[in-house]
């Protein structure tokens, strides 16, 4: 069995990988690459203070999505696993939570453009409530519009796993805990906090690896107006420089690895699954 | 789908070559039927009409495929055998023809050849004109034989490009939320439309809409648009680096549905626009206006480039195509969209007496101007923005180009988006 599987993984994972890795040390002009054995991407990439500004630009994203994600899934995650008390309605409840994911990310993405416009829906209905006089211009084409898309591209990532670790915890641990005198606080501290780290932990890795990795959420919702290391990769691919698009995409591949890194030595998942 | 693979549509080839021998013309003309082309290019010219109109004149199939000015670019430098036709910029071409994935063309297999306005062949759109900045499409269009790497400065009788589509571009406005005339590019940075202006983010075409505007603001004069230097292009990114900081933009947009919807919802007042997008603006009910500025136009010209491996029965196919498309049809239902032919006097045989009037020689309306999907886009008695075809390619002050700093120019350009 484990024969197949390494073809499989040694084929479609670490033979791109390592082409990625290759093809960063070669040389583009406009409209040719050139094999060679060159250091000259990775110089102007740590050269540049935009590289600086846009990686600060993309752990920003990283980090602000992952909490509020973190906040609203582990209440959501919670809820359901212990408001909730039969099966069928968590069930229910939970299909109802993957119902926006039937459509394309890019289309739910899209449709808060119109509604965030300065002649959209939410502006139109502040003015009428009398909230406000002059259409707000930050609820589009900002960073406000790119970390509110992620959090409702994502938090369903985050939902799921906590929900899943929630669910396997033992009644009888917070029966005990109550028993014991424990207030509703200390438990979810003490008691359920610590066990569903490891599903806290899986949700982590999702978010924070797919808003590092996104482009197309920065490009339309910033209105090109930010960047990120995606953009970054999408426009040198987009002008045919490949080594250059190889080497940023070399370095985000370390950072995020990096990241990852610190987080396991928190929780040892494998242990706790 | 009846569309053969390639593989069958080759073998259909080799018949062919088989059926040539005998001189049987019969032969070829059932054998065009099996022939599928495949073009790819920008979405201006990739019409699914035009596709249908060829299996209905021609008989053979055109498979066309539509990218942003980009993935074209790559394409038709990376992929040579992904496509038949590659219907792209003059601009794209100076790229492209160096890497050999395309062929030169005989201009003595093209009917219509002599009639091609000046502008494709010397540069020159009346013998007065003067030749602006930029890639001048005449200064990329000929090679100096069927084998050409380079490009000569003369009718050399061999075509990289034949040229069909080309438009004189400005800022699109709408006059209904500005409310005062617009008469310069400088407008663009006007704090007046603070949070209101946009500029595309594709590099090359953005790069030259900068520099007009920089110009008309009177902070420097460029001896060549199309060519700056590197200090050229730093002082070009400040200016806007510093608009840009200061809340000037509200979005930047890299397809042609985002800035149309940009001026259709009113983010935006003022921006970089292309002609057809003015037209589905003003579809809407919008109004929007294509507006002449003082300083001149910022031109750009396509064509259609054959694929260096195309040969046989298919490039014959091709050429076929090639004359078609110069012979009036898709010329006149490319003017109705607001663009120009390279054969303009073919197309006035597929337009009514109005639409050439209002199109091509700016007269006022004589009865609604509708687009070709039939929405209405002038009453009578309106003018075309700009005038008639003489005036507004009469007053174009550069053309897209690629730089020798472009690399240099888009390294710049990423900074000024992460800015």
């Amino acid at each position: 069995m484990a024969l197949p599987t390494m073809a499989v993984l040694i084929f479609f994972l670490v033979l791109p990988i390592v082409m990625i890795v290759v093809v960063s040390f070669w040389q583009a002009t406009e409209f040719s690459i050139i094999p060679a054995f060159d250091f000259e991407n990775y110089e102007f990439l740590f050269g540049s203070n935009v590289t600086y500004r846009v990686f600060f630009n993309t752990f920003k994203y990283a980090l602000i999505t992952w909490a509020l994600t973190l906040g609203i899934g582990f209440t959501v995650a919670y809820f359901l696993a212990f408001h909730v008390r039969s099966l069928t309605w968590q069930i229910v409840l939970f299909l109802l939570c993957t119902i926006p994911f039937w459509t394309s990310n890019i289309i739910r993405m899209i449709s808060w453009i119109p509604f965030l416009g300065r002649n959209g829906i939410a502006n139109s209905a502040l003015i009428s409530w009398g909230v406000i006089d002059e259409p707000l211009d930050w609820l589009l084409f900002s960073d406000f519009a790119v970390i509110l898309a992620f959090v409702h591209l994502y938090t369903l990532f985050m939902v799921v796993p906590i929900f899943n670790t929630m669910m396997r915890i033992d009644k009888s641990l917070i029966e005990a805990a109550r028993d014991a005198g424990a207030s509703g606080a200390q438990i979810l501290w003490n008691v359920i906090i610590p066990l569903t780290k490891p599903g806290i932990m899986i949700g982590t890795i999702f978010v924070v690896t797919l808003v590092m990795g996104d482009f197309i959420t920065v490009r339309f919702m910033s209105g090109s107006q930010s960047a990120n290391v995606g953009r970054l990769i999408s426009n040198d691919i987009a002008l045919l420089a490949y080594p250059s698009a190889s080497a940023t995409a070399v370095v985000l591949l370390l950072t995020v690895l990096i990241v990852i890194g610190i987080m396991l030595r928190f929780v040892d998942i494998r242990k706790e699954l | 789908m009846t569309t053969l693979s390639r593989r069958n549509v080759l073998k259909g080839g080799a018949a062919f070559a088989a059926g040539t021998t005998l001189g049987a013309p019969m032969i070829w003309a059932q054998n065009i039927k099996d022939v599928t082309l495949r073009q790819f290019g920008t979405g201006v010219s990739n019409l699914n009409d035009v596709a249908n109109k060829v299996k209905e004149d021609l008989g053979f199939t055109l498979e066309m495929t539509a990218l942003d000015s980009d993935s074209v670019t790559q394409r038709a430098a990376t992929q040579p055998n992904s496509f038949d036709i590659a219907d792209i910029e003059y601009w794209i071409c100076k790229k492209v023809w160096p890497t050999g994935n395309l062929q030169a063309m005989d201009t003595s297999k093209i009917k219509n050849y002599d009639k091609i306005v000046g502008i494709f062949r010397n540069g020159k759109l009346t013998p007065e004109s003067t030749i602006a900045q930029g890639t001048a499409p005449h200064t990329v269009g000929f090679t100096e034989g069927p084998d050409g790497k380079g490009f000569v400065d003369n009718e050399s009788g061999w075509m990289t490009l034949i040229p069909t589509i080309y438009n004189a571009d400005t800022l699109g406005i709408r006059p209904d939320l500005i409310g005062r005339p617009i008469n310069n590019w400088s407008e663009l940075l006007n704090p007046e439309f603070k949070g209101k202006a946009s500029i595309l983010d594709i590099s090359s075409i953005g790069i030259m809409d900068m520099a007009m505007v920089v110009e008309s603001m009177g902070e420097y004069t460029y001896p060549d648009k199309g060519n700056m230097t590197r200090e050229e292009i730093d002082l070009t990114m400040a200016i806007f680096t510093e608009a840009k900081k200061n809340g000037q933009f509200r979005a930047f947009w890299k397809s042609f549905d985002e800035s149309v919807n940009l001026m259709a919802s009113g983010e935006v007042v003022i921006q970089s626009m292309w002609s057809p997008a003015i037209t589905a603006v003003k579809s809407k009910g919008v109004p929007c206006v294509y507006q002449p500025l003082e300083e001149g136009y910022r031109s750009w010209g396509g064509g259609i480039g054959l694929s260096a491996a195309l040969t046989g029965l298919e490039r014959d196919a091709a050429y076929e195509y090639i004359n078609w498309y110069l012979d009036g049809w898709v010329g006149g239902y490319l003017m109705r969209q607001g663009y120009y032919s390279a054969v303009p006097e073919t197309s006035k045989n597929f337009m009514s007496e109005n639409e050439w009037g209002y199109w091509f020689e700016g007269k006022a309306a004589t009865d609604t101007i509708t687009s070709p999907t039939g929405d209405a886009l002038a009453k009578a008695g309106e003018l075309r923005d700009g005038g008639s075809f003489q005036d507004r390619m009469g007053a174009v002050a550069c053309w897209n180009a690629v730089m020798d700093e472009n690399q240099y120019m888009v390294r710049k350009w990423n900074e000024f988006i992460a800015a």
